[in-house]
């Protein structure tokens, strides 16, 4: 990761750590005023390479919106499962890589091997294994095929178990659970103020979800639960907390995922669109519910072939800078936990 | 409550202050004078019927051609399910307008994105420097008249073209 902090500690203690980031900053808002409607939807992937289909939903969506497009209906299931595939590997990486860094490695080998399942499967699906570039204007870039579908099946079938083998090796553990019951607690007001998102803002007892509050593509139909924050270990609100939302979310995705391979109906996985695609003048603001929360994008159109201006709202921009005010009086140790349950993700910092 | 409704509560609260308001697209938005965005903040965040308890979003628009840019506000209300977007018009030349850190405390890192970017100065802000940015850096990349400075610190920010250089 690219992040950097400058600490003022005494002895263990912090007094001061101000985030200093900007370091994988690629203008992608920029290059958005550059480029056609069409031809922005592989910058989006970079903007989030741990969840690149998401930012692919999030400026789509907007497009449509402000063009009036008709989204296939096949479309949009395999819109949904790719997404829910992405939020599984997405979490698996967070939580992985907290264990590793409040020291247990093992679990880290554990859940890449499951993320390395899923990139195999995204493989099918669309061609590459992390920035997809698979969603498009309209629909998805290619359908899935029955085969990709059985495949997927047989993933959740044996993804299920390993949650709670990872919680045998991990959620339980005595060491993992004394580091981060009660360490850097968030109360609802400072996730409101510092307007956390995602499993953040539900870690500290918020139930909010924009797939269940502000329903977009198929969620409506869909039956799933918005696990929140309950203090049960340490305090609401705390590492743990946020680390247990995530926990919870892949379980609730692959009920997602097994009733959206139930569901899917036949047809094509794309509608007409033109190649030469001019929304009318106006803006919209399109809201997706990524791994790291709500992910925001505010397109302006001019009627001209190009966006006239793109900006992206992402969680981990905001999330990054409560680190400050949270990180006082903790250890320096303790500080790691505070990142690595907030699961900041750089490029979506910096874009 | 309905956009509409917002707005007309606004505007008797704040008669003169509040204008332009455009409720047929998709997310309905409303002008508001740059001296009265602190005192409109406090109300939309504070009003027991409005109750806008996040700012969801701060960035900003460049007009050149109005010779104006424009600091866009997206508020939400977990509580009462419903949004509404400000905007506030400033002067192309001189882009001033207060802080809203005291309201939501994320305005400190937003509004210092839109400084970096945009050139928008935050009057009242704790800690206004770039942050995407080097310190030195000259220009504001986001205005549509921006000309990339040729070097930074020694490095070329210019490339030849691949072909050119295979040409060569």
């Amino acid at each position: 990761m690219v992040l950097r902090f400058v600490v003022k500690t005494d002895g263990e203690v912090i007094s001061e750590a101000i985030p200093d980031v900007g370091y994988l900053h690629r203008s992608i808002e920029k290059i958005g005023e550059k480029v056609t409607w069409h031809g922005y939807v592989p910058y989006t992937d970079r903007a989030d390479y741990l969840a690149a289909m998401f930012a692919n939903q999030g400026f789509c969506m907007a497009a449509e919106r402000l063009a009036g497009t008709e989204v296939a209906r096949r479309g949009e299931f395999c819109r949904v499962i790719a997404c829910e595939l992405n939020r599984i590997a997405s979490h698996l990486l967070a939580v992985g890589t907290f264990g590793q860094d409040i020291g247990a490695m093992t679990p880290f080998v554990h859940a890449l091997r499951e993320r390395e399942t899923i990139n195999n499967l995204m493989e099918e699906i669309c061609g590459a294994r992390l920035t997809y570039n698979y969603i498009r204007i309209g629909g998805v870039g290619y359908d899935i095929f029955p085969e990709t579908c059985s495949r997927i099946a047989e993933f959740l079938d044996h993804f299920e178990p390993i949650v709670d083998e990872f919680n045998r090796l991990l959620s339980g553990n005595k060491i993992f659970i004394e580091r981060l019951a009660g360490v850097a607690v968030i109360t609802k007001e400072d996730a409101l103020s510092y307007n956390l998102v995602g499993p953040n803002l539900r870690g500290s007892g918020i139930k909010w979800d924009i797939r269940r509050d502000i329903p977009y593509s198929i969620y409506p139909e869909l039956d799933f639960e918005v696990p929140v924050g309950s203090g049960h270990i340490g305090k609401l609100g705390d590492s743990y907390d946020r680390y247990w939302v995530r926990i919870c979310e892949m379980r609730e995705s692959v009920k997602i995922l097994r009733q959206c391979l139930k569901m899917m109906p036949k047809g094509p996985a794309i509608a007409k669109v033109p190649r030469k695609f001019k929304p009318a003048a106006g803006e919209c603001y399109a809201r997706v519910e990524a791994p790291r929360g709500d992910m925001g994008f505010y397109v302006v159109a001019d009627g001209s072939e190009y966006p006239y201006r793109v900006r992206i709202r992402t969680g981990s921009y905001t999330a990054m800078s409560i680190i400050d005010k949270l990180s006082k009086g903790l250890m320096i140790a303790d500080l790691v936990a505070l990142i690595g349950s907030l699961d900041v993700d750089a490029p979506e910092i910096d874009r | 409550m309905e956009a509409q409704e917002i707005y007309s509560r606004l505007e008797r609260q704040f008669a003169g202050q509040v204008s332009d308001f455009k409720g047929e697209v998709k997310e309905p938005y409303l002008t508001v004078a740059a001296d009265a965005i602190v005192a409109v903040c406090c109300f939309l965040r504070d009003d027991a019927d409005l109750r806008f308890e996040v700012l969801s979003d701060l960035t900003a628009l460049d007009w050149p051609k109005e010779e104006k840019i424009q600091v866009v506000y997206h508020f939400f209300s977990y509580s009462r399910n419903h949004q509404i977007v400000l905007k506030v018009d400033l002067p192309r030349d001189n882009p001033k307008i207060a802080t809203v850190e005291s309201v939501w405390k994320v305005a400190n890192w937003l509004e210092r994105e839109v400084y970096d970017l945009f050139g928008v100065i935050f009057e009242g802000h704790s800690d206004l420097r770039r942050i995407m940015l080097p310190e030195d850096w000259v220009g504001y990349p986001l205005r549509k008249d921006y000309v990339e400075q040729e070097e930074y610190d020694g490095i070329s920010t210019q490339r030849a073209p691949l072909v050119e250089k295979l040409l060569r």
